[in-house]
C-alpha cells in the first residue's frame, strides 16, 4: 500500500520539536552571530532584528524581521532557522513559511496584531508558542501548535517568571490526575479546552508536544535550572548576545544545558565567563510581555 | 522477542534519545544512556540518535566518547546512526558545516539534503534483505546518501535515494527509525550483536 509522502501534518511537525530536545535555541540578529551560535553547540537560531531587552529598552511596535536578515542569517548556518511573528499575524506567518524558515515562534515579544491567535494546523511550518499555564499551553496546541515554551519576561535576563511558569505548568498536569471527572469537565469549559485533549494530558502526564523553557534565562546556571525543573531543552535570548563575551556563554550554556544534573561539571563550565547581561528584575518592568494574549 | 537481554548505550546528548530507548527497552532490553567514556564500558552496542549533528558531533569529540567509539567499532561493536547519527557515523560529509563526526562508514552523506523543515516527510520504506515491509519512516530536514564504498551495501531507497546502509555492524539510517515506536529495524540492529 505505496502512501503519497505526507507533509506538514502536526506529527511531521512536533517531530522537529522533539529532535531539538536536550538542546539550546540562541536569539541571533545577524549571520555572524548565527555562526557563533552554531559553533557553540546550539541545536536552532532564532533570527531577529533586536533581541528582547532592546525591543524593551526602545519601545515602539515590534515586528516581524526584514526577509533579507532572516535569508543571510539561513544562508550563514546549517542548522534550524527560527522567526518570529506577532500574535495572530497570519500574513507574517505566511511570509516566514514562503522563506522556508523551520519553525515560527508566534511571540509576546513582538507586538501583537490581533485578538486571537494564528491557526497554526493551516500551515506547512510548524509554529512554537509562549505559554504562562497549562491552560494556555493547550490552548495553543488545539490552534495547532507543534511545540511549547514558557513566556518567563522575556529580556530581562530574570530568571524566576520562567520558573514560575514552568513549575505552574507541570503542576498544572500533575494535579489533573487527582481530579474527578466532573472536576475534569468543568476545568475543560473553564480553560476552553476539548476534554478528550485533556484526558489525554492527564494519561500521559505530560504535554502531547515538546516543552521548553524561556524568558530570562542568562547564565549556564539557570539553564541547569530550568532542565533540573523539567524543561526538555532551553531557549537564550538576550542572555547571550548582551553579555560580554557570548561565544563562551553560548558554549557555557550549552554543557549546562546536557550536564544539569552534574554541578561539578556546572561549576567548570560556569568559571571565567565574564560579565552577564546586566538585566532588570521582573517585578519592575513596565511591560510584561507575557500578558500580551494569555487570555486568548 | 529477546532471547538474552542485551545491554545497549545510546549517546544521550540531545535529540531523540528518549524514543531510541523505549523502543529497545519494550524489545526487553538494557539501556545505558551514554555521555562520558567511562560509560560505554558495559554496552554491547550502540545507537547515535537523530538530532542536531554538529551538536551531536561537537559532544562526541569533546568529551572523548567519539574516540571510545572509533575503537569499539574496530572490535566489532554493532553501531546504528539515525540522521543526525548517519551523518556522524561517515567518513564524508557534503554540508557547508563540517560537523566533528567518526568516519566508520564509507558513505558522503549530504546534510539538509531535502530541504527544509516544511519539506520534511513521512514514507513506507520496503527493506526487502531484512524482510520488513511498510516501515513508517520520518524523514525530517533529512540528509541523503550520495555514495557509497565498495563496502557497503544498500538495504533501503526511498524513490531513487538511498536511505538505509550497512557495511559490516555499522548501520545508519537516513530518516528516524524512532518516531513511530516500530521495533523492527532496532530488533535486526540488536541481532547483529
Amino acid at each position: 500500500m505505496p502512501k503519497k509522502p505526507t507533509k506538514g501534518t502536526l506529527e511531521i511537525k512536533s517531530n522537529l520539536a522533539q529532535m531539538l530536545k536536550g538542546g539550546v535555541i540562541m536569539d541571533v540578529t545577524n549571520a555572524d552571530q548565527a555562526r557563533i551560535a552554531e559553533k557553540a553547540g546550539a541545536v536552532a537560531v532564532m533570527a531577529l532584528e533586536r533581541v528582547p531587552a532592546d525591543i524593551r529598552a526602545q519601545g515602539g511596535v515590534a515586528r516581524m524581521s526584514d526577509p533579507k536578515l532572516i535569508k543571510e542569517i539561513q544562508a550563514a548556518v546549517s542548522i534550524p532557522v527560527m522567526a518570529k511573528v506577532r500574535i495572530g499575524h497570519i500574513v507574517e506567518a505566511q511570509i516566514l513559511e514562503a522563506l522556508k524558515v523551520d519553525f515560527i515562534d508566534e511571540s509576546e515579544v513582538l507586538t501583537p496584531a490581533d485578538t486571537r491567535h494564528i491557526n497554526k494546523s493551516g500551515f506547512t511550518v510548524p509554529f512554537v508558542c509562549g505559554a504562562t499555564n497549562l491552560g494556555e499551553a493547550l490552548r495553543r496546541i488545539q490552534e495547532g501548535a507543534a511545540m511549547i515554551r514558557t513566556k518567563g519576561e522575556a529580556g530581562t535576563g530574570d530568571v524566576i517568571e520562567a520558573v514560575r511558569h514552568m513549575r505552574k505548568i507541570l503542576g498544572e498536569i500533575a494535579s489533573l490526575k487527582k481530579m474527578s471527572e466532573v472536576q475534569l469537565k468543568k476545568y475543560a469549559v473553564q480553560e476552553r479546552l476539548d476534554l478528550e485533549l485533556l484526558k489525554k494530558v492527564r494519561t500521559a502526564g505530560k504535554l502531547p508536544v515538546v516543552n521548553f523553557a524561556a524568558g530570562g534565562l542568562a547564565t549556564p546556571a539557570d539553564a541547569a535550572f530550568l532542565m533540573q525543573i523539567g524543561a526538555e531543552g532551553v531557549f537564550v535570548g538576550s542572555g547571550i548576545f548582551k553579555s560580554k563575551n557570548p561565544a563562551k556563554r553560548a558554549r557555557a550554556i550549552v554543557l549546562a544545558t546536557m550536564y544539569y544534573n552534574d554541578p561539578a561539571k556546572l561549576a567548570e563550565v560556569s568559571e571565567d565567563l565574564e560579565e552577564p547581561m546586566f538585566g532588570i528584575q521582573a517585578h519592575q518592568v513596565e511591560t510584561r510581555l507575557q500578558e500580551r494574549g494569555k487570555n486568548l | 522477542m529477546a532471547k538474552t537481554s542485551k545491554t545497549i548505550g545510546i549517546v544521550a546528548f540531545q535529540g531523540g534519545v528518549i524514543e531510541h530507548k523505549k523502543i529497545v527497552q519494550e524489545l526487553g532490553h538494557r539501556v545505558i544512556e551514554v555521555r562520558e567514556p567511562k560509560d560505554l564500558s558495559s554496552c554491547e552496542a550502540f545507537i547515535i540518535p537523530g538530532g542536531e549533528s554538529t551538536t551531536i558531533g561537537f559532544f562526541i569529540e569533546q568529551t572523548g566518547i567519539g574516540k571510545e567509539l572509533i575503537k569499539r567499532a574496530a572490535a566489532g561493536t554493532p553501531i546504528i546512526g539515525t540522521c543526525a547519527g548517519a551523518i556522524v557515523l561517515a567518513k564524508n560529509i557534503n554540508s557547508n558545516i563540517i560537523p566533528p563526526h567518526l568516519g566508520l562508514l564509507d558513505i558522503t552523506i549530504r546534510r539538509n539534503a531535502y530541504g527544509q523543515q516544511i519539506d520534511s516527510f513521512y514514507a513506507d520504506l520496503q527493506i526487502p534483505s531484512l524482510k520488513i515491509n511498510n516501515l513508517h519512516a520520518a524523514f525530517i530536514r533529512a540528509p541523503i546518501i550520495e555514495k557509497t564504498g565498495t563496502e557497503v551495501k544498500i538495504l533501503a531507497r526511498h524513490g531513487k535515494e538511498i536511505v538505509l546502509v550497512q557495511q559490516g555492524k555499522i548501520l545508519a539510517a537516513t530518516f528516524h527509525a524512532e518516531l513511530r515506536a516500530d521495533p523492527r529495524l532496532h530488533e535486526y540492529f540488536i541481532s547483529l550483536i
